[in-house]
């Protein structure tokens, strides 16, 4: 069988159990297709083919025999961001400074979905530590868009949105700090979600900016997202941060939006963005109102502050956060005379150019002097950036806008400018700050073919919403199921 | 904001970075335009806003403070550069 491709999560489960296919298949022809792609693509970091293998002769052992009612995803290939820790996988985080680091436990996220009885197939490329929006800052090398080779698949989760979207593997785990799941999923054409602040547990993710750090989800709808989110959220007592909210689990049975007021921030409409952008999510926010949503005007007032708001606030949490890597206790280190030169050698070394400039500026920020005029009012902003969503949302129940102001740029676009390849992360950055959830998924294509990415954000622990609604999207578009013309089934 | 290069100096000493000639150069002039780009937070008013010092609003999950097993030595040293008897080894702390 050489379609499995074509087959959604959801559908894939179903095959499974009625035996349409075994997992050793299933598994097998998402070996091939990487062994095919990877080349061309170099979403993955590692990839792991007997462990996997066996796992799957095991699954299979187990849908045989009829014990499959616990274990939603019994036997299904899944790829994990690698900066989320399994055990005996390698770990690097797109560092050279965790270079050959073997991580004795997994996280809890991944481990909530072996349980379920997934089979991690590899790790993804990203950006060292998740900083960037291109995945071009791995230390390992760059990961191509499937939807055109010359130009980035978005970042930092750029390897997970671009094993999903040339479908290599069903759904893969990302992280979000500042846009760093739905910007890649914009990229590449498929659905991603970020859940509330504290939604999943971060036990085994290799913080970047504590107060940021989500685990998140690519897939290709929101149905089969939803499916995978659901048995990672929850509280986790390795985690303090995580939530002990009831998981509110997504209703799919609706048929139309009416009801939802969805709110248009006049904020998210900038000069600047590309004009076919602006357009397709306009037609989008039509489409949502023709399926029964009452589209209205919202402002938030303080977007334009959430980028100066990240960019203090994110490197002094990474420049705290980052300060363990020492060449102490794990990872490589650089001998000198002195302990300090170890540590500065070793970091200095170690450590690529955008993770030192974030560290550089973060303990900039956090110095003697400077403290209450960078990290203190950046705070501050925050809580007004916060208060802006918390009035719109006493208004309206969703919040539509474009999930970046362009579509994927080409390789090497922004390099030596940091500031412009901020700037690909406005449309994100501010619900990051406020903690809230959002969702991109594809709502329709630029002149050249490549895909534009429709955000929608939430309440706090509103995932349901964002899920219900873009599955409702979905059910009425195709651009969801387009594949990257490399990628479709002739070529196989 | 301009930035000497002693203050790139000292924060890289800080931040306990070796960083090249280039690098500190580079560093300087990107840093300078970050902070510049930063610098219109201070056109906001927030004398009477309160800091976001947690996202997590009013939710503080405690836990009964048991002990419970953790990972083994074997699996801590696993990973170290250098270690012996139990114990990671280091450079001197304090110089003779």
């Amino acid at each position: 069988m050489s379609s499995f491709f074509e087959l959604s999560l959801k559908g894939l489960q179903t095959g499974l159990r009625d035996s349409s296919f075994t997992s050793r298949e299933l598994v097998t022809d998402a070996l091939e297709r990487i062994a095919k792609f990877e080349p061309h693509l170099h979403a993955f970091l590692y990839i792991e083919s007997e462990p996997a293998l066996r796992q799957a002769d095991e699954a299979d052992k187990r849908l045989a025999s009829g014990d499959k009612q616990e274990f939603p995803l019994l036997g299904i290939p899944i790829a994990i961001k690698d900066v989320l820790t399994v055990e005996h996988m390698p770990a690097t985080a797109g560092s050279k400074i965790l270079e050959g680091f073997i991580p004795p436990y997994t996280a809890t996220a991944v481990k909530r979905l072996q349980t379920a009885g997934a089979i991690v197939i590899g790790k993804t490329n990203t950006d060292e530590f998740a900083m960037g929006s291109s995945t071009e800052n791995s230390a390992y090398g760059l990961t191509h868009n499937p939807w055109d080779k010359s130009r980035v698949p978005g970042g930092s989760s750029g390897g997970s949105a671009a094993a999903v979207a040339a479908r290599l593997v069903p759904a893969a785990l990302g992280t979000d700090t500042g846009g760093s799941v739905r910007q890649p999923a914009s990229y590449c054409g498929v659905t991603g979600l970020k859940p509330t602040y504290g939604r999943v547990s971060r036990y085994g993710l290799i913080a970047f900016g504590s107060s940021l750090d989500c685990v998140g989800v690519f897939g290709r709808s929101a149905e089969d997202v939803a499916i995978i989110f659901e048995i990672m959220a929850g509280p986790d007592p390795s985690d303090a941060t995580s939530s002990d909210t009831a998981v509110r689990t997504t209703k799919f049975e609706k048929q139309d939006l009416n009801g939802i007021r969805i709110g248009v921030p006049k904020e998210y409409f900038i000069e600047g963005m590309q004009a076919e952008v602006q357009e397709k999510i306009r037609a989008a926010i039509s489409q949502l109102e023709s399926l029964g949503a009452k589209i209205q005007d919202v402002s938030l007032a303080h977007t334009e502050y959430a980028l100066p708001v990240y960019y203090i606030l994110a490197p002094a949490e990474a420049s705290a956060n980052l300060a363990r890597f020492d060449g102490m206790r794990y990872g490589p280190r650089v001998n000198a005379n002195s302990l300090f030169e170890v540590f500065s050698k070793t970091r200095g070394e170690k450590f690529g150019s955008e993770v030192k400039r974030r560290i550089m500026l973060g303990t900039y920020a956090l110095s003697a002097g400077y403290y209450d005029a960078y990290y203190g009012q950046a705070q501050k902003v925050r809580t007004l950036i916060k208060q802006d969503f918390e009035t719109a949302f006493k208004e309206v129940d969703l919040i539509a806008c474009p999930s970046t102001p362009r579509t994927a740029f080409e390789i090497g676009a922004h390099a030596g400018d940091p500031i412009s390849m901020y700037l690909e992360d406005v449309f994100t950055l501010p619900a990051s700050l406020a903690g809230v959830p959002g969702i991109s998924f594809p709502a329709g294509f630029d002149e050249l073919g490549l895909p534009i990415g429709m955000q929608l954000l939430a309440p706090e622990f509103r995932e349901d919403l964002l899920l219900q609604t873009t599955h409702i999207y979905q059910q009425a578009t195709e651009w969801h199921k387009q594949t990257p013309p490399t990628f479709d089934a002739e070529k196989i | 904001m301009p930035l000497t290069p002693q203050e790139i100096e000292h924060i890289a000493k800080l931040a306990r970075l070796d960083l090249t000639k280039d690098q500190k150069k580079r560093f300087r002039v990107q840093l300078e335009a970050i902070l510049d780009y930063i610098e219109k937070l201070q056109d906001l008013d927030t004398e009477d806003i309160a800091p976001t010092t947690s996202i997590l609003g009013g939710r503080r999950p405690l836990r009964e403070d048991e002990p419970q097993s953790s990972l083994s030595k074997e699996d801590l040293f696993k990973n170290a550069p250098k270690h012996d008897d139990g114990q990671f080894k280091i450079p001197p702390v304090f110089e003779s």
